[in-house]
């Protein structure tokens, strides 16, 4: 049976520009990055509290696809097509003001839902994602 | 969500500062009282408040991030005694005794792991990442990296 997730793929516009804004911006921990190769870089993040689940940070430009899929894929990265995950924290109030405070762009501010209150946030590619506290 | 004008979220803002003030200048010293009257508290208040929000004092909150900053140093292979004051910290004693508190082994332990790791790495890339990426990318065992 399928116990845990382990990886996720994130299909970034520049991978120097996303390894800044999930580490400086996020806070996140880079748990492998290594060269591969002449210009290959497999860089992976992950939240401070779960170093056991990897965010692949992926260059479109590098993904092995036609020139075709990668130029489609690009387009729908930067039209902010990909809703890619939920995040958790345990206040969304200081989290939302310390992203703000650092130019993270959110979509909706912290908002109250039935399973708790949710803010949505873009990366600097274009993918988004909730950040939310539970209740 | 709260008007951006409530106590609350000018609470909150005073807060956020008042942790980024610690993220930013954590390898100075830092006086906590200082950052309590800037944020425009009394201690006593600050530091509840701070603890509700971030399940820390600032005190405690600023040891989390100089050893955080230095298990980043130590990662690339700097030594234990200039990683120890290069994040804040005025005595390796009590560097060391903290760091093995918080991360479970000791810095020179921590720096020797971090180097192994990072040899093993460079040597032999592809252990460290998912065979179906590499094999979609072409980043084959043969390949020299």
């Amino acid at each position: 049976m399928i116990t845990r997730m382990t990886h996720v793929t994130v299909y970034v516009l520049d991978q120097e520009s996303a390894f800044d804004f999930y580490t400086n911006k996020l806070g996140f921990k880079v748990v492998t990055d290594v060269p591969m190769g002449k210009d290959g870089r497999w860089l992976t993040v992950s939240p401070p509290e779960q170093p056991g689940f990897e965010i692949v940070l992926f260059p479109v430009a590098k993904s092995g696809m036609s020139k075709e899929a990668a130029d489609a894929l690009r387009e729908l990265v930067k039209k902010g097509t990909f809703g890619i995950a939920v995040f958790t924290c345990r206040d969304i109030f200081a989290t939302y003001e310390e992203l703000r405070i650092k130019g993270v762009e959110f979509t909706k501010v912290p908002t109250k839902e039935f399973y708790g209150t949710e803010a949505i946030f873009k990366d600097d590619s274009g993918n988004w994602f909730s950040l939310a506290q539970i209740n | 969500m709260e008007d951006s004008q409530s106590p609350k979220m000018y609470l909150y803002r005073r807060l956020v500062q008042a942790k980024l003030s610690i993220d930013t200048h954590y390898a100075q010293p830092i006086d906590l009282n200082n950052i309590a009257d800037e944020a425009n508290f009394s201690k006593f208040h600050f530091i509840k408040q701070f603890k509700n929000i971030y399940y820390k004092t600032p005190h405690q909150y600023l040891i989390s991030v100089r050893i955080a900053k230095a298990m980043e140093l130590l990662k690339t292979g700097t030594p234990v005694s200039v990683a120890c004051y290069a994040v804040g910290f005025e005595s390796l004693g009590s560097f060391s005794g903290l760091f093995k508190r918080t991360v479970g082994t000791t810095p020179s332990d921590y720096l020797a792991q971090q180097q192994k790791l990072r040899t093993q790495r460079n040597e032999s890339p592809l252990n460290f990442i998912p065979g179906c990426f590499a094999e979609k990318n072409g980043w084959l065992k043969k390949s020299q990296f």
